[in-house]
């Protein structure tokens, strides 16, 4: 078996290579078991004095046959990276359920069930190594919205509080063995910006770094993340963590999400993913959209050249990977373009500081 | 050297430079404070400076509060901050508040290399641009080798020992006061000038900025004198590579208005070319120092006191904006439902201004901002509708989709027009410039539209729009389409696009009518009675049409080639150019364009008809005439202020000699054949008394075997950025100041074109180096040469567009491209090919036959049809007929 740093190597030779596949939806296959509240304490958690159904994160603890079980199918169905189960493994989303003193214990024990579920495959088939990406969800607080009305300067969580947080969730992440780091789900682009400034400081400290993967969410049909920005600005935002690859996810179908990941696609000067949900929800808020319907749209996407990475989310299943990898199969991974070096900032738009070329030149 | 580019941040949200921002800062009044953030951002600033340094101010607290209020703002937030403190953990309390990727403003090597690692180490952990100012352990660099000296060595640590990316790295090298009495303070602006030479030059992609106001300091008082001293020093300091700045816009004047006298004194003062240059600004800035009290005359508010429903027309007739979100929200409280705020108020306001359009006594431009009032008040109340909106609502008097069609990109007439429906209760779909038909028709098809409304400006639109027509035949449309745009005419739309389509398709003169026609048609009891009128007055006009072209008779090719011009080569001998080969210009002196601008058509795309300057006074349209050409001259004082656009050209010469109607181009210094022009000569019959020789363009070039001869070629752009612009004000929603942009674009094209030709006369041909023309005569063309366009009447074929911009390297050189039916992009491009010959002169092609149709095609390798599609609008024969009775 291979070393993290022997892994990374081959992680980016795969990239060059071909389009690597995401897994699908953690929360659509939990829900899919019909799981109970006793399911959820399991044992250990008999006696907590709040109600635990719903924390998937905890499943992990608790109930790691069913965590391990939708690892295997999406592994069966092709996934080169598996996601950790630790959307929401931070202090501040487990707070809900007063279990943020065991933090770091869940992403250390959902990384270690993805780890041995990636590996127990590639000893299979080891010309097929298998990646393990520690998930950083967005917590359920956001850094640049006000949770009230009257007072838009108020918020109800600080960069450090959130800088914080993240670096426990990744300590947990690392210790336990993922290959990659993935800040996903970002519907706040600060959120993220204190994701990543958590996350290189423990680089730093730990005098070792691993590859960022980076996805935001485009909330709505207007384009823009949650906190208003557009994909091209939320790039420049984020740009400077250097990430493996950047990309959008979650909340819209492949056909509404396009648009945002060629834009993306463009600008981007690293690998491009992109794990759209199954569709728009429809008015049960469930997800309607086929294998084979999700499969044509990502094929045409790989066939133009817009990605390096693909998978699913909401509403996704082995099913969807499946029909995805066989219409991916054989296309050229997108090409990374050139950029150049021009000084880019952003806002909610991004700006973008050109140079005269004949200077450039000289 | 560097042109062109030159960065905006806007420096009022700063306590320790604006005593009202600090007041309000203070004062805790924050919503206040967000205005001023706002009108910065609407005045132009592309990036935000946030300064809260200020003694008594807990400036982490002040800059964390403020910073999250405009988060929050999407009209503020859109541009990125830059967060300015002296103190670190003010600059740290920043970064945590914002999502955008910043500039950091500033970190110097004061205190030494270990804090400036430290802090550069953690901006790059952040994610943010930083301003390093020309500070060590010694102090601030006075001289321009010791401001390069620190900046090479910041520059150094921060992009070899940090990693941070050099595009990064902004370089503030100290902007001091001159003129302060004390010598050795003299040389401080041409010292920053300097540095900032050596900067762009040795330390690659790094920037260079500063704060003006520093400059002018000594002359504190006299805004005349500082606004000259500020313009003077950016000339200069923008030309030596600084490329962003800590600007009030508005405390510029343009540099050619400054008195000469004033302007020499400040330009010697900066540039410290004499030990007396100080002493002699200060003696003539006395008669500069504004009159006290006259500054700005209190606008009358009286309006303010008005019931609400009178406020409301009142800012609608006078496109005030000011106030309208708030006092349309307090309409609203008034009514139970806020759809009749629009149907009440809101379009009783909007009925006066139809009223006062309609009468003559309002003119577009105004409309124009009533429109972009309008605008902001349904805004405001759309969320409002939205939430209460139960299904089948349907409150517009139509649905309209709108488009340029493909290969156009000029929306100028359709951009008015779209917003005065919008203004008449219509629901507008704009679909953009370079619209297929395809997209068209499926908008129309999901959106249920009641019209179609198609506009281009170029010739081959029109091809389009008979296209479209067709194709809505094709898919069952049976909707009205409506034509419009420069170059549409009646006659055409009746002769050409009304047989392609069974539905109603009726030409619309100009953005007056819109309404009009639109009402008619959305009428159910007027809308038979127009619909046959029209077609019956179309019907007519085909009739006559065709009756006309039988009158006309064309000549055999070969006979019109025997009557071309004359012309004795053997005693001329053509002017060689100075050069041949190519020549580009970038980041063309604007200023020096805006003198050339002719001003009578920028009134015509107001539709205010007449000739500049006289239009100013008219006695009808003159106070709208007079109301657009000062708001034209606030964006042209804006452009030169920010440097933007940066017009570009190509100018080209070749050796070059005529074959019957071609012209053959030579490599540069050589008689081997380059390319070939191709070209067409008149074929119309002359009347009697009235015989002139048919003129083809290569009349005018000697012949193969005659004299050596030149060709010339040229495009120039107003520059990318007007687009850019364009499609920013549109996002604001303001169509007035696109429509502004886009015109004034055009404008400065045009008046390029004409710069240029006049160089080729006296500088590059060379051919009357003694002309001296007024502006007024150069408008009337009253000079030697002439350069025509491909797609105008003298050479009507698009396709040679693809030659003249080929051989121009257009799109390297000035980043001109082609579309697919040969339209120019960006729009505010010039192109065509200079004559020299004496006795060169415009002339149109007319109507040609089918034999030369065939004669060309074959020279051009073309199938006859292919010919026909790109000459469309030059045969003096219908192809279609022509085959059918071949069959």
């Amino acid at each position: 078996m291979l070393e993290r740093k022997e892994r990374q190597k081959e992680l980016r030779r795969a990239a060059a290579e071909r389009i690597l596949l995401l897994d699908t939806a953690m929360g659509t296959a939990i829900q899919a078991f019909g799981l109970g509240e006793e399911d959820f304490r399991g044992s250990r958690f008999a006696d907590h004095p709040t109600d635990l159904k719903g924390d998937n994160d905890l499943l992990s603890l608790t109930c790691p046959d069913v965590v391990r079980q939708i690892h295997v199918g999406n592994l069966e169905a092709g996934a080169d990276i598996l996601e950790t189960n630790t959307f929401n493994a931070t202090a501040i989303s487990q707070m809900d359920y007063g279990l943020e003193a065991h933090v770091r214990e869940l992403n250390e024990a959902a990384t270690r069930l993805a780890r041995e579920a990636a590996d127990s495959f590639t000893k299979i088939t080891p010309d097929k190594t298998r990646f393990v990406a520690g998930v950083l969800g967005p917590t359920s607080r956001t850094a640049s919205l006000s949770p009230d009305v009257e007072d838009p300067g108020f918020r109800n969580v600080t960069f450090d509080e959130l800088v914080r947080n993240y670096r426990e969730a990744a300590e947990g992440l690392i210790q336990g063995g993922a290959d990659l780091i993935l800040v996903e789900t970002i519907f706040d682009t600060l959120n993220a910006r204190a994701a990543l400034f958590a996350i290189d400081a423990l680089f730093e400290d730990l005098g070792e770094r691993l590859p960022i993967m980076i996805s935001g969410t485009i909330t709505d049909l207007s384009g823009r993340t949650l906190s208003g920005q557009t994909p091209e600005a939320f790039w420049y935002s984020v740009r400077h963590a250097q990430p493996f690859s950047v990309g959008l996810n979650c909340a819209l179908g492949p056909k509404e999400l396009r648009p945002h990941v060629a834009e993306l696609s463009r600008f981007a000067d690293t690998l491009v993913s992109a794990h759209p949900n199954a569709g728009l929800p429809n008015q049960f808020g469930g997800y309607d959209l086929s294998p084979d319907a999700m499969a044509e749209h990502l094929g045409e996407w790989a066939s133009e050249g817009l990605i390096n990475i693909v998978g699913g989310c909401c509403g996704t299943t082995p099913d969807h990977l499946s029909a995805i990898a066989a219409a991916v199969e054989g296309k050229s991974p997108r090409k990374v373009p050139c950029v150049r070096p021009w000084m880019r900032l952003s806002g909610l738009e991004p700006f973008v500081l050109p140079r005269d070329e004949e200077e450039e030149a000289a | 050297m560097t042109t062109g580019r030159f960065v905006n941040v806007g420096e009022r949200c700063n306590v320790a430079g604006s005593a009202r921002f600090k007041k309000l800062i203070a004062a805790e009044d924050y919503a206040a404070a967000v205005e001023v953030a706002r009108q910065q951002v609407e005045n132009g600033a592309q990036i935000l400076d946030v300064n809260m340094d200020d003694a008594m101010l807990d400036a982490v607290e002040c800059m964390t509060r403020f910073l999250n209020m405009i988060a929050v703002e999407p009209d503020v937030a859109r541009v990125p901050i830059m967060i300015d403190s002296s103190k670190w953990e003010v600059i740290e309390a920043g970064l945590k508040c914002v999502q955008g990727k910043p500039i950091v403003n500033s970190i110097s090597l004061k205190e030494g290399e270990g804090p400036f690692l430290k802090q550069a180490r953690l901006l790059k952990r952040y994610g943010a641009a930083v301003v390093v100012m020309a500070f060590d352990e010694e102090g601030q660099a006075a001289t321009a080798d010791h401001k390069v000296r620190i900046c090479e060595r910041a520059y150094r640590l921060l992009v070899e020992k940090v990693g941070l990316p050099p595009e990064d790295i902004i370089f503030d090298p100290n902007i001091f006061a001159i003129a302060t009495g004390i010598e050795e303070h003299n040389d401080y602006a041409r010292a920053f000038i300097e540095a900032a030479r050596m900067i762009r030059k040795k330390l690659p992609h790094a920037h260079v900025s500063g704060g003006l106001s520093n400059v002018s300091f000594s002359f504190r008082g006299n805004e005349p004198v500082r606004q000259a001293m500020h313009s003077v020093f950016l000339y200069h300091a923008i030309r030596a590579g600084m490329d962003m700045g800590i600007v009030n816009a508005g405390q510029i004047t343009v540099y050619e208005d400054i008195p000469r006298d004033l302007r020499d004194a400040c330009e010697d003062v900066i540039l410290n070319c004499s030990p007396e240059a100080s002493e002699r600004l200060l003696e003539i800035a006395e008669s500069y120092r504004a009159e006290k009290g006259t500054a700005s005359r209190e606008a009358d508010l009286k309006w303010r006191e008005l019931p609400v429903n009178d406020r409301l027309s009142h800012a609608l007739v006078h496109g005030i904006d000011k106030w309208i979100v708030e006092d349309t929200e307090e309409a609203r409280l008034n009514h139970d439902k806020p759809l009749e705020v629009i149907e009440g108020p809101l379009m009783d306001g909007m009925n006066v201004v139809g009223d006062l359009f309609g009468s003559g006594k309002m003119f577009l431009p105004q409309v124009v901002k009533s429109a972009r009032v309008m605008k902001k008040a349904v805004a405001h109340l759309l969320p409002f509708i939205e939430a209460g909106k139960q299904e089948g609502d349907k409150d517009t008097k139509g649905r309209i989709v709108m488009a340029t069609v493909k290969g156009d990109v000029h929306d100028i007439g359709k951009n008015i027009v779209g917003v005065v429906l919008q203004c008449n209760n219509y629901e507008v779909i704009d679909l953009g410039v370079m619209v297929p038909s395809a997209r068209i028709l499926e908008t129309a098809r999901a959106e249920k539209a009641d019209m179609i409304g198609l506009s281009g400006l170029i010739t081959p639109s029109l091809e389009e729009m008979a296209y479209v027509a067709a194709e809505m035949q094709r898919e069952g449309f049976e909707v009205p389409l409506l034509i419009g745009g420069a170059t549409t005419s009646k006659i055409h739309t009746a002769v050409k696009i009304a047989p392609q389509y069974q539905g109603p398709v009726i030409h619309v003169v100009d953005a007056s009518r819109a309404v009009g026609v639109a009402s008619r048609l959305a009428s159910p009891t007027l809308r038979n009675d127009f619909v046959s009128e029209i077609e019956q007055d179309y019907e007519r006009m085909r009739e006559s049409h065709a009756a006309k072209k039988g009158g006309r008779e064309r000549l055999p090719l070969a006979e019109v080639r025997a009557n071309a011009f004359q012309f004795d080569w053997s005693s001329y001998q053509p002017p060689r150019p100075t050069f041949e080969g190519l020549r580009a210009f970038q980041g063309y002196d604007l200023e020096e364009l805006i003198a050339c601008i002719d001003w009578t058509p920028f009134f015509s795309t107001w539709e205010l008809h007449g000739r500049y300057p006289t239009i100013l006074e008219d006695e009808k349209v003159g106070e709208a005439a007079r109301s657009v050409f000062a708001d034209a001259q606030k964006i042209l004082e804006r452009m030169v202020a920010e440097c933007w656009p940066g017009p570009k050209a190509v100018v080209g010469f070749w050796p070059a000699a005529s074959a019957g109607d071609d012209i053959i181009l030579f490599k540069p210094g050589t008689r081997e054949e380059m390319t070939r022009c191709y070209g067409l000569r008149q074929q119309i019959a002359r009347r009697k008394g009235r015989e002139r020789p048919h003129l083809a363009l290569a009349d005018f070039v000697a012949p193969v075997g005659g004299p050596a001869d030149w060709i010339g070629g040229f495009c120039v752009t107003a520059g990318p950025e007007i687009e850019e612009r364009v499609a920013e004000a549109k996002a604001r929603q303001d169509d007035y100041e696109a429509i502004m942009i886009q015109a004034l674009g055009d404008r400065l094209a045009e008046a390029f074109a004409e710069r240029m030709h006049q160089r080729v006369r006296t500088e590059f041909w060379g051919y009357a180096p003694e002309e001296r023309l007024t502006n007024e005569e150069l408008i009337a063309e009253k000079y030697r040469g002439i350069r025509p366009a491909p797609g105008y009447p003298a050479c009507p074929d698009h396709t040679e567009k693809w030659t003249l911009l080929g051989l121009l390297d257009s799109e390297k050189l000035c980043g001109i491209r082609l579309t697919d039916s040969c339209a120019m992009q960006p729009a505010s491009s010039v192109s065509g090919w200079y004559f020299s010959h004496p006795e060169s002169q415009y002339f149109g092609v007319g109507r040609i036959e089918r034999d030369q149709v065939e004669d060309y095609a074959a020279r051009k390798g073309w199938a006859v049809e292919e010919a026909e599609r790109w000459l469309a609008s030059n045969l003096a024969y219908d192809p279609l007929a022509l085959r059918q009775a071949a069959e």
